[in-house]
């Protein structure tokens, strides 16, 4: 039993730290908090299947083999992302972090209708990687291998990440933004390499999150990135707005306290899961407003 | 002689008159001219002025974006329902509210001004969490509890009804209902606008540090002006759901939100004469849209627009103010009388703007 939930804490406070990382990143370099970040993901699936307005889908990208697919996939939500970014923030770069914040908005409502206006309103049944559901068995407990694939995958992005940000030089210069982006363009950061790259990777990690909902639940619904990218959200101000290792930290918490109440909750309860999450989280933030892991210098000096 | 400060307040204290005068000679135009359609309209649009109007006493004034107003005005529009449905109806469509509430009988004025107080209360509690965050962590907090109540509103089914809808609210409000609310928001936003804890918040949308080091207390006009807002949003939920005379949780969610946003972004935040202007602006928006995607008849083909195109223009709208035209359609600008017709009877004066000799 404690075996089945540290399972289900890690795989969902992986997906939940992995989405949080694409919101973080793109707030670390020009302050936006990404409203769209939801329908980055919801695009990703749709990118799995043809337009019909049928129940059930007809996969067309989605056809593609395993080892060709994640690729394209990944590739389809850093390109939408580099779009975004091309479109409408380029033009607001200079402007101030709200009007950034409700354009991130508008832009996540065109996308989200932009999906109803092709696909139909109606849910649709996706089938992709059906044997993944099998369960293993590992100790005393019954695990899907999708599980099992998703904390596997989960700690190779985040490994993958870390050394990236650590060594590489685009790393460097991203985490130079994030720390103060006018120094940074001062010692000579170029800011659109920076930001381009940081809305690439945000959309590449939108498709790994929407590839991962699709395999677990099976369907492709326009609403499906909202839910998730709300944890983000929440996970992005718990671990301190601005830090990266706070971000995946505070995800995975929200994952572990997430089935934590999903196994405590009395069964009659259990629908206002989301409800009691965000309810404890505003009350944490009671007492640490600038987050758990604040970075310094986070809050202005009077 | 006044002062150059006593004209600017007098003319700061003229702009809900002109909006309200606005207002009514848009309903006249409305119910005279148009059609039953027209009026339908008119009536919807003066309950967008009302809600819009509350939401920007709190944005407007203190800078701060917030997503939650929505379940503001869930709330509202729920506790009328609960006020005003007959107790026969309640006791099989909701059958889990306390006993007090299912034999409740209300009119549909003391259960509007409930509606809008209980919001306000859930601001209180909601806010006093909330609004200790900094900017941009309060908006995302806001979102937060925008989820968190439509998520209990949703599966409370024994007391919202969850995501069925619930029916049969009395249909009660007029344009003229409508225009009472829409001119008391409006007379309340520029009152609060206008009063000492108003020009303070304003002071910390401008600059947080330097308000805070001139001793003002961001946290408690924040909460002031949220709590105010959240009254006004619950009365414009109630009137939307006595407007319609059925309501239900998603009709209370993001896409209210997005709208509400929509209206005072491209009217311009900054002040109240650019939240009426946008909502002015975006309902014709909306309402030609809207009969765009139904089909309009251009010769022998019928050309319309697919169903979900209204969203998609707006947002795109939204962008394009706020690229090219970041402050709003008004960029901030209040409407007022001139200011010779505040000056008062005899006094020769040349405004404000060339008159220097009391300063």
């Amino acid at each position: 039993m404690s075996l089945q939930l540290l399972f289900d804490a890690l795989s969902l406070g992986g997906i939940y730290a992995i989405a949080a990382l694409g919101i973080a990143l793109i707030f670390g370099v020009m302050q936006l908090v990404n409203f769209a970040h939801g329908q980055f993901i919801a695009c990703a699936v749709f990118a799995l299947i043809l337009p019909s307005s049928q129940a059930v889908a007809e996969l067309g990208l989605g056809r593609l083999p395993t080892p060709l697919l994640i690729p394209v996939i990944l590739g389809f939500g850093a390109a939408l992302a580099l779009l975004a970014e091309a479109a409408v923030f380029r033009p607001l770069r200079n402007a101030a972090p709200v009007a950034l914040m409700v354009a991130s908005f508008a832009l996540g409502v065109a996308l989200q209708n932009l999906l109803l206006v092709i696909y139909g309103s109606r849910p649709k049944a996706v089938s992709l990687w059906a044997g993944l559901g099998h369960p293993v068995q590992i100790g005393g407990a019954q695990v899907p291998l999708l599980q099992l694939l998703v904390i596997a995958a989960v700690a190779l992005i985040l490994a993958g990440l870390a050394l990236m940000l650590k060594h590489s030089r685009i790393g460097l210069e991203m985490r130079a933004a994030a720390q103060d982006f006018g120094m940074a363009r001062l010692l000579g950061v170029r800011a659109n390499r920076v930001i381009s790259g940081a809305f690439a990777l945000s959309g590449a990690l939108a498709a790994v999150v929407a590839l991962v909902m699709v395999a677990q639940t099976g369907v492709a619904d326009v609403r499906m990135g909202g839910q998730i990218m709300l944890v983000a959200f929440i996970a992005t101000v718990l671990g301190g707005m601005g830090s990266l290792a706070g971000a995946v930290a505070a995800g995975f918490a929200i994952g572990a306290t997430s089935a934590l109440l999903q196994m405590a909750l009395p069964a009659e309860a259990r629908p206002f899961r989301d409800a009691f999450l965000y309810g404890l989280v505003i009350l944490v933030l009671l007492f640490r407003p600038q987050g758990l892991f604040a970075p310094a210098g986070a809050k202005p000096r009077v | 002689m006044l002062s150059q400060h006593t004209i600017r307040r007098r003319m700061a204290a003229t702009t809900p008159l002109v909006l309200a005068l606005g207002l009514l000679a848009f309903v006249l135009l409305a119910t005279t001219m148009g059609d039953r359609a027209t009026a339908r309209m008119a009536t919807e649009t003066l309950i967008r002025v009302t809600l819009v109007a509350g939401f920007w006493i709190f944005v407007g004034n203190s800078g701060v974006v917030s997503f939650g107003h929505a379940a503001f005005a869930c709330v509202g529009a729920y506790a009328s329902a609960w006020l005003t449905l007959k107790p026969a109806m309640k006791a099989t469509l909701l059958p889990g509210l306390p006993d007090l509430i299912a034999a409740a009988d209300w009119p549909v004025l003391p259960a509007a001004l409930t509606g809008g107080a209980l919001a306000a209360l859930l601001a209180l509690v909601s806010g006093a969490a909330i609004l200790r965050l900094s900017g941009i962590a309060a908006s995302i907090a806001t979102f937060a509890f925008l989820a968190m109540v439509n998520t209990i509103w949703a599966n409370w089914t024994p007391v919202t009804g969850g995501t069925s809808s619930v029916v049969g609210l009395d249909r009660y409000v007029t344009p003229w209902v409508a225009l009472g609310w829409a001119v008391a928001a409006l007379i309340a936003a520029s009152l609060y606008g206008l009063s000492a804890s108003g020009l303070a918040l304003r002071a910390t949308r401008e600059d947080e540090v330097a308000a805070s080091a001139s001793g003002i207390d961001r946290y408690r006009h924040r909460l002031l002006a949220y709590v105010l807002s959240a009254f006004f949003c619950g009365v414009g939920g109630a009137l939307m759901g006595h407007f319609i005379g059925v309501i239900n949780p998603d009709a209370y969610y993001l896409n209210l939100t997005f709208l509400m946003l929509a209206m005072l972004v491209v009217g311009g935040i900054g002040s109240l004469s650019g939240a009426v202007a946008g909502v002015l602006a975006l309902s014709l928006a909306v309402e030609g849209l809207v009969r765009m995607e139904k089909g309009v008849t251009l010769g022998a083909t019928t050309f319309a627009l697919p169903a979900g195109s209204q969203e998609i223009i707006i947002a795109a709208a939204m962008i394009l103010v706020l690229i090219f035209r970041p402050a709003g359609l008004l960029a901030g600008r209040e409407i007022t009388l001139p200011a010779r017709w505040v000056t008062g009877r005899g006094t020769t004066h040349n405004g404000p703007a060339t008159d220097r000799r009391e300063t």
